[in-house]
């Protein structure tokens, strides 16, 4: 059954039609990935499923109910969280505070045991802890940002460009992890530049180019599909 | 000698105490809504009629009637928020500015439609015996705004570093859409501050009234416009700056008028806040924070 279903959604930016009409669909346990060029669409349709933008039409159901209408705020508490593009932690609160923010939602006896699952998969985070986000380094910056997503315990975890920014041995690094969450049964919707990272995880792909979903396939097709390696992978 | 500028200092701190509590609800909203909300003045002016009304017209008693202009201006504050300013969220910042001078006009002339321009003298709220040192006598006025202020700091400080709602409140000021994101509404956030710092703003109406017993619509213009400036002093968005940038302010005013010049007390003022900016422009305290991308 589909955990994420995207059916038709049309997106504007004032009189920009950034999402022209994209349906796609989120399995339960899958890695899923939204890989295309800079500008295609990819952050507007992950804002859009967590409710930071309005689609004008079409319809957006978790787990069976539909999102349309649901303010941001609300939509966490349904299990679903967007670790966003460039990082969004908070710069001026300190590592654990950080933590904290993401488990708003939860009750607060809930709040020290996942703070401890976070340092857990994140050990450097709990060297900094008390350390202000601002001065941490790009590669634990995006830490934060994951292990922030993950206090409110998504089923759903959406990540836009985790790897942006980071060094090589970091892009792996997150990457591992990704896969790690996935199988510990966090489903995963990705957007993501480094297509050839993405495909390789990736369970089913969806191409984006100017709003509209080209092609779409298991990773495995699209890393050897003609049409995709000339314009992501670099022939 | 020695005595007269002691006594100069504490009425500087005492004033620049009423400054600070004011000045913190500017540097609030700044820092949550990235707006300068130039009713705030008035909001202290309203808070000063209410306890006067309460007292003089109704014969509250002190506490009653400045818990009742605490809880009408926290009410007008979230009202102003929601009437004039949130639906120009997304508008340009100028038109935001625009609206917030035009509110401080609307309650200006709605007091004067209400209160007249005749000026009330405002009863003394705190009639305590004057604290008396040696030569040097304290005013309980000026004892219990000082006192207010600390309170109100302390308070103040622990609320946005300790609870949930503190730290939300930081995470809004910061980045509204990440905020929302971790399932804080903002909305709810914006309204909650402006509640604070209007409610502030009636405390600070009723020290500033019980120092300057002349209540007119006019009268919080000035302290309003000072305290702004003791908030950019400070360096705006800082809750500590603002603290320190009001007493800093008062204290230069009181001595600017006892050593300098009355008339020009308020040039001088502003000269040092020149100053200030043009050697650290974020003010006093002003965070600048380096991103890593």
């Amino acid at each position: 059954m589909s955990m994420l279903k995207v059916e038709d959604i049309n997106v504007y930016y004032g009189n920009i039609h950034a999402i022209k009409g994209i349906s796609f669909e989120v399995n339960e346990g899958e890695i899923v990935t939204l890989i295309g060029a800079n500008g295609a669409g990819k952050s507007t349709t992950l804002n859009t499923v967590a409710g930071l933008l309005k689609p004008a039409t079409g319809s957006i159901e978790f787990e069976g109910n539909s999102l349309i209408g649901i303010p941001a705020h609300k939509i966490v508490g349904k299990g679903m969280a967007l670790c966003p593009e460039g990082r969004r932690i908070f710069l001026q609160l300190s590592v654990q505070e950080n933590l904290e923010m993401g488990a708003y939602t939860r009750s607060a006896g809930e709040i020290a045991d996942l703070i401890a699952s976070v340092y857990d998969r994140f050990p450097r985070l709990k060297e900094r802890y008390k350390q202000v986000a601002g001065t941490l380094s790009g590669g634990e910056q995006q830490m934060l940002a994951m292990g922030r997503a993950l206090m409110s315990k998504p089923k759903l975890m959406m990540l836009d460009e985790p790897s942006m920014g980071l060094a090589p041995i970091l892009v792996e690094k997150i990457f591992q992890i990704i896969e790690e969450l996935n199988q510990a049964g966090t489903t995963i919707l990705l957007v993501e530049q480094n297509a050839q990272m993405a495909l390789s995880i990736a369970d089913r792909s969806y191409v984006l180019e100017t709003g509209r979903i080209v092609t779409s396939g298991t990773g495995e097709e699209l890393l050897h599909n003609d049409a995709v390696r000339k314009a992501y992978l670099g022939g | 000698m020695v005595i007269n500028m002691l006594n100069y200092l504490i009425n500087g701190i005492s004033l620049g105490s009423v400054y600070a509590i004011i000045a913190l609800g500017y540097t609030m909203v700044y820092g949550i809504a990235k707006m300068l909300n130039f009713a705030h003045g008035d909001v202290i002016m309203v808070g000063g009629y209410i306890s006067f009304c309460a007292t003089s017209y109704l014969g509250w008693p002190v506490i009653p009637s400045v818990l009742l202009s605490i809880f009408v201006c926290t009410i007008l504050g979230i009202m102003i928020e929601r009437l004039a300013y949130k639906p120009l969220r997304m508008a340009t910042s100028l038109a935001v500015l625009i609206t917030a001078i035009g509110v401080s006009y609307f309650l200006q002339n709605a007091a004067l439609l209400i209160w007249t321009s005749n000026p009330k003298a405002f009863p003394n709220m705190v009639t305590l015996p004057p604290l008396v040192i040696g030569e040097l006598q304290i005013s309980s006025v000026a004892m219990v705004t000082i006192i207010a202020c600390i309170v109100i700091m302390v308070v103040l400080t622990l609320f946005t570093n300790k609870t949930k709602l503190g730290k939300a409140m930081r995470a809004v000021s910061e980045d509204k859409d990440a905020a929302q994101l971790m399932g804080i509404n903002v909305d709810a956030t914006i309204s909650l501050t402006f509640a604070i710092g209007s409610g502030l703003a009636a405390i600070a109406g009723v020290l500033l009234c019980s120092a300057y017993p002349t209540l007119m619509p006019t009268t919080g213009a000035m302290p309003g416009i000072k305290a702004f400036t003791a908030a950019v002093f400070g360096g705006i968005g800082s809750i500590p700056g603002a603290m320190l940038g009001g007493i800093l302010l008062g204290i230069i005013e009181i001595f600017g008028k006892a050593y300098i010049s009355t008339q020009l007390s308020d040039a001088i003022v502003f000269s040092v806040l020149i100053l200030i900016l043009l050697v650290k422009p974020t003010g006093l305290l002003g965070k600048k924070i380096n991103e890593k991308v």
